[in-house]
């Protein structure tokens, strides 16, 4: 496949010294921080987070979660109604955004439209008063590790989307700030630009080492570029974690569904004794689960890999009819129906950002409908009838009423996963 | 038309000879009735056209005919020979008029677009608390008229002993201005992106070096609609010129005025006057007019 003319040329040059930071990274801590907007909206309530120096956090959540609010707050764009604010050692609560030393990269890139290229660029560095030859070395630096030196003269105008995001990230590394913070930089670009750009960013963060706030609504793009996962929904930090962690331990219903692609499964199964039940199928509970010996109603989540085609290990195994077969190459998504009742809460609805009876029309009937994941090697046609495996071990349970995980945390959690 | 309910013909629809050229005809819709409308239009238009231009023309052919040309009766004959002596005899008389409402209009013009720029920015991307209360309040003196506020603006020029030459009438320009100028400002800035502001605070500029690195830059066209404004405003103004200055200082509008004045008017003098006094507007809009029209649509239509 030919590279496409807008990826950064940083590949291109492993050896070249990169414009490092030359200071220590600093850590940023949020402190009880709320926001709460003139007519009593709160879009960020009471969110405490410490990132570490040098590390990039991801904030995660559906629109209108406050990540975005935060991310403004740490830059000063934004007072807080309550909590403090330091980056590094210092409080930077009621710090203007010029005197934070934070850069930031925006959603619409934020180019000047009558700059060229190089002041664009040399702009923060010739407002903190940097001598004109160091402001030359340093955008010339950076122009070079990010392919830009032959548009240096071109004004925003005249430069292509992912042009104009190189530039809007250039603006940001030739700063040298203690943090970047980063408002979706790349939502505005194609979707093919968006997965190199990500991988680019990536390797970027590790070169430079500055510590980096990233602000996203993709969680695919939270979970490969954050060292460390910040989940947000109505204003409330949900799970801050590896991602890993947030993958196989969710606190809630919300992050197990926010979390993974595709989502995970959830249907209305029912705990007697030391095994879990739904649509006739009887599945034993996972050794030491805090759930044995309880008669209760659950919300029973399973990822879409969990599955096996056949019967494997002595695993439970369900019949099912496939209704959709999506075949994506080296492997197919097999879609199906449950007979039990589908689970349709507010958590679950966040997590996909769908209205009460968005999907209503295209699922008629209130049963439950399962996505697997399975690899292409037996054949799976539409209709016919086959067995599928599940591990009893990567079961997730969650309370019906307050959507909080039951069973296995990840202290308890089992390593066979 | 006559579409019947029978099938069509199947061989004589009217091609035209499908020769080498008609293959690179661009093939256009249009309606039946087109030559016929497209007609009657450039009748029309041509039309108002000339009534809207007849005062132009009188105006034209009268400052080049000599004072036993010029009668009512003879209004539209043309004259005998384009003698520009009309334009000499009256240009002295124009001149020091000419000079001071230069001197007074390029100022008020400039200052006016200036702050009103900066007021402009304030109120839509600086807000402060009242801002909403403040502009309402700065538009209203879009509404006030000349007459109401003449004699205490001559008794406050005099207070601040501006009464009499081009400073005061320049304030006064400046002060009747910036309504319209705010107006057409905060309207500017409002269509621009937030995050552009926020940028550069990130980037390190405070409000004054935002406004004059990352602003004013940006607002190019509406400074180009708000000094025609302001200029064509200041140089056609009659009233303040009178009041406010002194005989030394009178502007065009004073001067071209006193061509026409007298027992008997001068026709041809007048409207010699009067299109010499008429250039420098012109020339403002010709020079400044792509930006005019530009910085007219780009709040509408979002860059």
């Amino acid at each position: 496949m030919p590279v496409p003319p807008d990826v950064p040329a940083v590949t291109t040059a492993p050896g070249a010294t990169v414009a490092a930071a030359t200071q220590e990274p600093s850590g940023v801590e949020l402190v009880n921080v709320t926001k709460r907007f003139k007519g009593g909206v709160e879009a960020v309530k009471d969110v405490s987070l410490s990132v570490r120096p040098g590390e990039f956090v991801a904030l995660v959540g559906p629109s209108g979660c406050g990540k975005s609010t935060v991310l403004r707050m740490i830059a000063g764009l934004e007072e807080v109604s309550a909590g403090r604010i330091r980056i590094g050692v210092r409080d930077v609560t009621t710090d203007l955004p010029q005197h934070r030393d934070v850069a930031m990269v925006f959603q619409s890139y934020a180019l000047y439209p009558r700059m060229s290229v190089r002041r664009n660029l040399g702009f923060g560095l010739r407002m903190r008063r940097t001598e004109k030859a160091e402001r030359n070395r340093r955008v010339a630096e950076v122009a070079d590790v990010l392919g830009l030196e032959h548009l240096l003269e071109r004004r925003p105008g005249a430069l292509s989307g992912g042009q104009r995001q190189r530039v809007a990230m250039g603006r940001a590394i030739v700063r040298e700030p203690r943090v970047f913070l980063m408002d979706e930089p790349l939502s505005n670009l194609d979707a093919k630009l968006r997965v190199s750009m990500r991988a680019q960013l990536s390797l970027l963060h590790k070169r430079l080492g500055v510590t980096t706030v990233y602000v996203t609504h993709d969680q695919v793009e939270a979970m490969t570029l954050g060292q460390r996962v910040a989940v947000l929904r109505d204003g409330v930090l949900q799970q801050f974690d590896t991602p890993q962690r947030l993958f196989r331990y969710p606190v809630n219903l919300f992050v197990a569904a926010f979390i993974g692609s595709p989502s995970m499964n959830f249907v209305q199964a029912r705990v007697t004794d030391s095994s879990v039940s739904f649509s006739g199928t009887r599945i034993p509970l996972p050794a030491g689960s805090p759930l044995a010996g309880t008669d209760r109603s659950v919300i029973l989540g399973v990822r879409p890999t969990a599955f096996t085609a056949g019967s494997a290990n002595g695993w439970p195994t369900l019949q099912v009819v496939p209704e959709v077969v999506e075949e994506l190459g080296d492997e197919r998504y097999v879609i199906f129906d449950v007979d039990a009742p589908r689970v349709d809460t507010e958590e679950t609805r966040a997590a996909v950002d769908a209205e009460a009876a968005d999907d209503a029309l295209l699922l008629p009937e209130d049963r439950a409908r399962f996505t697997v994941r399975l690899p292409t090697d037996p054949p799976i046609d539409v209709g016919q009838p086959v067995s599928l495996a599940l591990n009893p071990n990567r079961l997730y349970f969650f309370d019906p009423e307050s959507g909080a995980t039951l069973g296995p945390t990840p202290e308890q959690g089992s390593g066979e996963q | 038309m006559t579409t019947t309910a029978t099938p069509p013909p199947p061989a004589p629809v009217a091609v035209p000879a499908a020769g080498p050229d008609a293959a690179h005809l661009p093939v256009r819709i249009r309606s039946r009735w087109a030559g016929y409308t497209t007609t009657a239009r450039y009748i029309t238009l041509f039309a108002l056209v000339c009534m809207f231009l007849l005062p132009v023309y009188v105006l034209l052919i009268t400052a080049f005919k000599d004072l036993a040309q010029v009668s009512p009766s003879r209004m539209w004959e043309w004259p005998d020979s384009l003698s520009l002596d009309t334009y000499r005899t009256v240009w002295p008389k124009l001149q020091d008029g000419f000079r001071n409402s230069l001197a007074m209009a390029i100022p008020a013009a400039l200052i006016s677009s200036f702050l009103g720029a900066a007021n402009g920015f304030v109120l839509s991307k600086w807000r402060f608390p009242g801002a909403d209360i403040v502009f309402p309040l700065i538009l209203f003196g879009m509404f006030i008229p000349y007459q109401a506020i003449l004699i205490p603006m001559r008794q406050a020029m005099s207070d601040l002993h501006l009464l009499g030459g081009l400073n005061g009438l320049i304030l006064a320009h400046v002060i009747y201005g910036l309504p319209i100028t705010t107006l057409i400002f905060r309207s500017y800035f409002t269509s621009i992106s937030d995050e552009l502001i926020d940028a550069a605070q990130v980037d390190g500029a405070g409000m004054i070096r935002t406004f004059l690195f990352v602003a004013l830059p940006i607002a190019v066209p509406a400074f180009a609609v708000s000094v025609i404004w302001q200029f064509t405003s200041a140089w056609n103004d009659f009233l303040f010129g009178l009041v406010l200055t002194n005989p030394d200082h009178w502007p065009v509008t004073v001067a071209l005025n006193n061509v026409a004045g007298g027992q008997v008017v001068p026709y041809h003098e007048a409207m010699a006057a009067a299109l010499l006094a008429s250039i420098p507007t012109l020339l403002v809009y010709i020079l400044m007019g792509r930006f005019f029209m530009r910085g007219l649509m780009a709040g509408a239509l979002k860059g």
